[in-house]
């Protein structure tokens, strides 16, 4: 079997629909949705009915992020300007059934040896980020399972811990396939679909190979003019849209 | 975690039966098995103490069982079967057989020209090796086999490292790993992401092999190990004076503790293992004493200072970097015009490209049939007369004795001869000149596009305009076409 990870989708739909046309010639069998599929893009909507259909149609999982609870909440607390004036035009957009979609996604999910969650699984709704090998130990010491995915940074990482040691990073390169082994856990953080901040414009994403415990993280191209002329349309912050083109 | 299976004969695990134990080392024991199906003599590596305590034992399991099925070809064993360390653990292989280079120990010093012989063939695994982005790091005597057919095999990758994927020896341990007399200066400082960490240790080897003597002894403490990076050894030529000073120079050009002062790849080591007159010799071939105490010195207070540089830019520069270019000239009267296109070709790879390295070759044609004469009318000696010609065709270039090597073949079939020599010398990329196409070449087919359709690398074919294609506008500058090669 397998499963493609997409993290931060951001309201970004064609970076979604590529990720996805790409997924279906890997031959993904299902998806896992890492959080955050609204916020800062201009397609909530779309971005948010097409997740839905994927979960009730393909038994797609999907899970909470922050800008997912704050879009729903209207609570901007702890955010900046740019992200806060997203949000509250997102909820704007949202009608109550796409609402109340969001309100029911669970912020942690575990099937056989994976944990699935937005951000750090110490605390799973307290959004805390896993930028390096520390806090990725923290992360990995907070779970029995052997391999973590999960999202919220926006750069895609890769950290490994074996019994009684320290957690190591690894900068991962797109399209080699590594395989998940040996007596130790792993800490697969993935990239963001629809705002990449690794400084590499292009949508982020991976394939775990179920059978094989081989992980390949992906990079997907896509229309970036149309995304950002929305944002411009929209009239959210013109940063918003420039920074889709520096993957910043 | 505890083994699921104690072995013994007449096991079966997988489908895979257990015949005899071969070997019980203290990482690991080697068990011959056979599968239906598998037709190849196979053995079954099994890791000898599993405790989940003690997790640093069995990396070394892990990394070769991360690394052995994602390699491929003649210098390395066939992955037959991996089982991960979460359930019985074990790797099957193919069971190499052929000479443990461990077994030849006893004849040193070997005589110089097997030396360069058997270098040669680590140096092309090598080669193979670090083209699938892996480098060995433990390089010594009992890790190669010379197989039956000839090639050398690498054995053994529980030191070894994937560029890309995770290291997962870089934290489990703080000391230097490797094997005390083999290891690199860049080993020894914790940095194992260097392909030339690989040619120095071949450098130690070829040491011992040629004089009987390890460079730097056996090490007995951590702290003798930084020996290498400030003591130079004593000269190979001094402890046998039959070693030529050419493979001096290769012997302590692989022992440069400075990674930049070594070979940059080890397709420029194997050349110039198989080509000795073409081996450009320094101060280093003449060497017959140590450096003296003062120059000792500077050094050791200058290796005090240094430490790991730079590894993931060195790693990135070490396996792209520095191609050996090759350039096939025809030298024949009325193809001035195309020699010299193809020399400003040579000229424009050659700036771009630093380290690149130009073997210029021409083919003395021989009959298929019938007597060669290796003398023209006026009894001249053709090849010498060639070797000329083409040192003076590549003079504009104005290049450096190590930036260049020529050479002459003679074949009685051209193309073949430019391909093999490609092969065998792990050419990069091959510059070739065609000539205007005309009915009879359309028919008989042209050097060039058989050196196209099977060379094992890039190749650019170098032509003139034609003066036929009048939408384009008229150039002084050669047409170019450049088909990649295979990948």
């Amino acid at each position: 079997m397998r499963i493609g990870f997409l993290a931060d989708i951001h309201g970004n739909r064609e970076a979604l629909d590529a990720c996805l046309e790409q997924a279906r010639r890997q031959c993904v069998d299902r998806l896992v949705f890492l959080g955050d599929l609204v916020g800062y893009g201009a397609d909530p909507v779309y971005v948010v009915d097409r997740v839905a259909q994927l979960q009730e149609n393909e038994g797609a999982i999907v899970l909470l992020g922050n800008h997912d609870a704050a879009a729903v909440a209207c609570d901007t607390t702890g955010m900046n300007q740019y992200a806060r004036d997203a949000i509250l035009w997102t909820h704007g957009e949202l009608d109550p059934a796409q609402i109340a979609f969001l309100r029911g996604l669970k912020s942690s999910f575990e099937e056989d040896d994976r944990l699935y969650v937005h951000s750090d699984a110490t605390a799973p709704d307290q959004w805390r980020y896993v930028t390096d090998a520390a806090e990725a130990e923290r992360s990995l010491r907070a779970t029995h399972k052997r391999l973590t995915f999960c999202g919220h940074v926006h750069r895609p990482a890769l950290y490994h811990m074996a019994p009684q040691k320290p957690a190591v990073a690894f900068k991962p390169q797109a399209g080699t396939p590594i395989p998940l082994i040996g007596n130790r856990k792993w800490l697969l953080v993935q990239g963001s679909v629809g705002q990449p901040r690794d400084e590499n414009p292009a949508a982020s994403w991976g394939v775990l190979d179920v059978e094989k415990s081989e992980f390949t993280y992906l990079r997907t191209s896509y229309d970036i003019e149309t995304a950002a002329g929305k944002i411009h349309a929209a009239h959210l912050p013109q940063i918003l849209a420039a920074r889709l083109y520096i993957g910043r | 975690m505890v083994a699921r299976q104690q072995l013994q004969i007449g096991s079966v695990i997988d489908g895979f039966v257990v015949s005899e134990k071969i070997h019980s080392g203290g990482m690991a024991s080697l068990w011959r098995v056979t599968k239906a199906g598998v037709d190849i003599p196979i053995v079954m590596k099994v890791p000898t103490i599993l405790d989940g305590e003690d997790a640093t034992i069995i990396v070394g399991f892990e990394m070769e069982m991360m690394i052995l099925p994602r390699l491929s070809g003649a210098h390395v064993p066939r992955c037959i079967a991996v089982k991960d360390i979460a359930q019985q653990p074990y790797i099957v292989m193919e069971y190499i057989q052929g000479l443990n280079l461990l077994k030849l120990l006893d004849e040193t010093p070997l005589a110089p020209a097997r030396v360069a012989q058997i270098g040669a063939k680590i140096a092309a695994a090598l080669v193979d090796l670090h083209r699938q982005n892996v480098l060995h790091l433990d390089i010594k005597p009992s890790n190669i086999m010379i197989r039956e057919s000839g090639e050398a095999a690498l054995i053994d990758f529980g030191l070894s490292r994937h560029l890309q994927l995770p290291d997962l020896l870089e934290e489990e341990f703080h000391v230097p790993m490797g094997t005390g007399p083999y290891i690199s200066p860049e080993q020894v400082l914790r940095n194992r992401t260097d392909p030339r960490s690989d040619i120095f240790s071949l450098g130690v080897l070829l040491y011992h092999f040629a004089t009987k003597v390890r460079p730097w002894g056996i090490p007995k403490f951590n702290r003798a190990l930084r020996a290498r990076l400030w003591r130079d050894p004593v000269p190979p030529r001094k402890l046998n004076p039959d070693i030529p000073p050419y493979l001096q120079e290769i012997i302590l050009r692989c022992l440069e503790p400075n990674p930049a002062r070594r070979y940059p790849t080890a397709a420029q080591l194997l050349f110039d293992l198989q080509h000795p007159d073409e081996v450009r010799l320094t101060e280093r071939a003449e060497r017959m004493e140590q450096s003296g105490f003062i120059a000792t010195w500077k050094r050791r207070f200058r290796s005090a200072a240094t430490d790991v540089e730079h590894p993931r830019a060195v790693a990135e520069s070490a396996t792209n970097a520095a191609p050996i270019v090759m350039a096939a000239v025809d030298l024949s009267e009325g193809m001035e015009q195309l020699a010299e296109a193809l020399r400003k070709e040579a000229g424009r790879v050659l700036h771009f490209v630093p380290g690149a390295r130009l073997a210029c070759i021409n083919v003395l044609k021989l009959n298929r049939v019938g007597l060669n004469y290796s003398r023209d009318a006026e009894g001249r000696n053709i090849h010498v007369t060639r070797l000329v010609e083409l040192k003076e065709w590549a003079r504009p270039l104005a290049l450096s004795t190590g930036e260049v090597t020529f050479h002459v073949l003679e074949s009685p079939d051209p193309a073949a001869a430019l391909i093999d020599f490609a092969k065998n010398n792990n050419v990069d990329q091959i510059l070739i000149c065609a000539r205007a196409s005309s009915n009879l070449r359309r028919y008989l087919g042209s050097v060039s596009s058989q050196v196209v359709a099977e060379a094992p690398c890039t190749v650019t074919v170098v032509r003139l305009p034609t003066g036929l294609a009048p939408l384009v506008e008229a150039t002084d500058e050669p047409a170019r076409e450049t088909e990649p090669g295979p990948p």
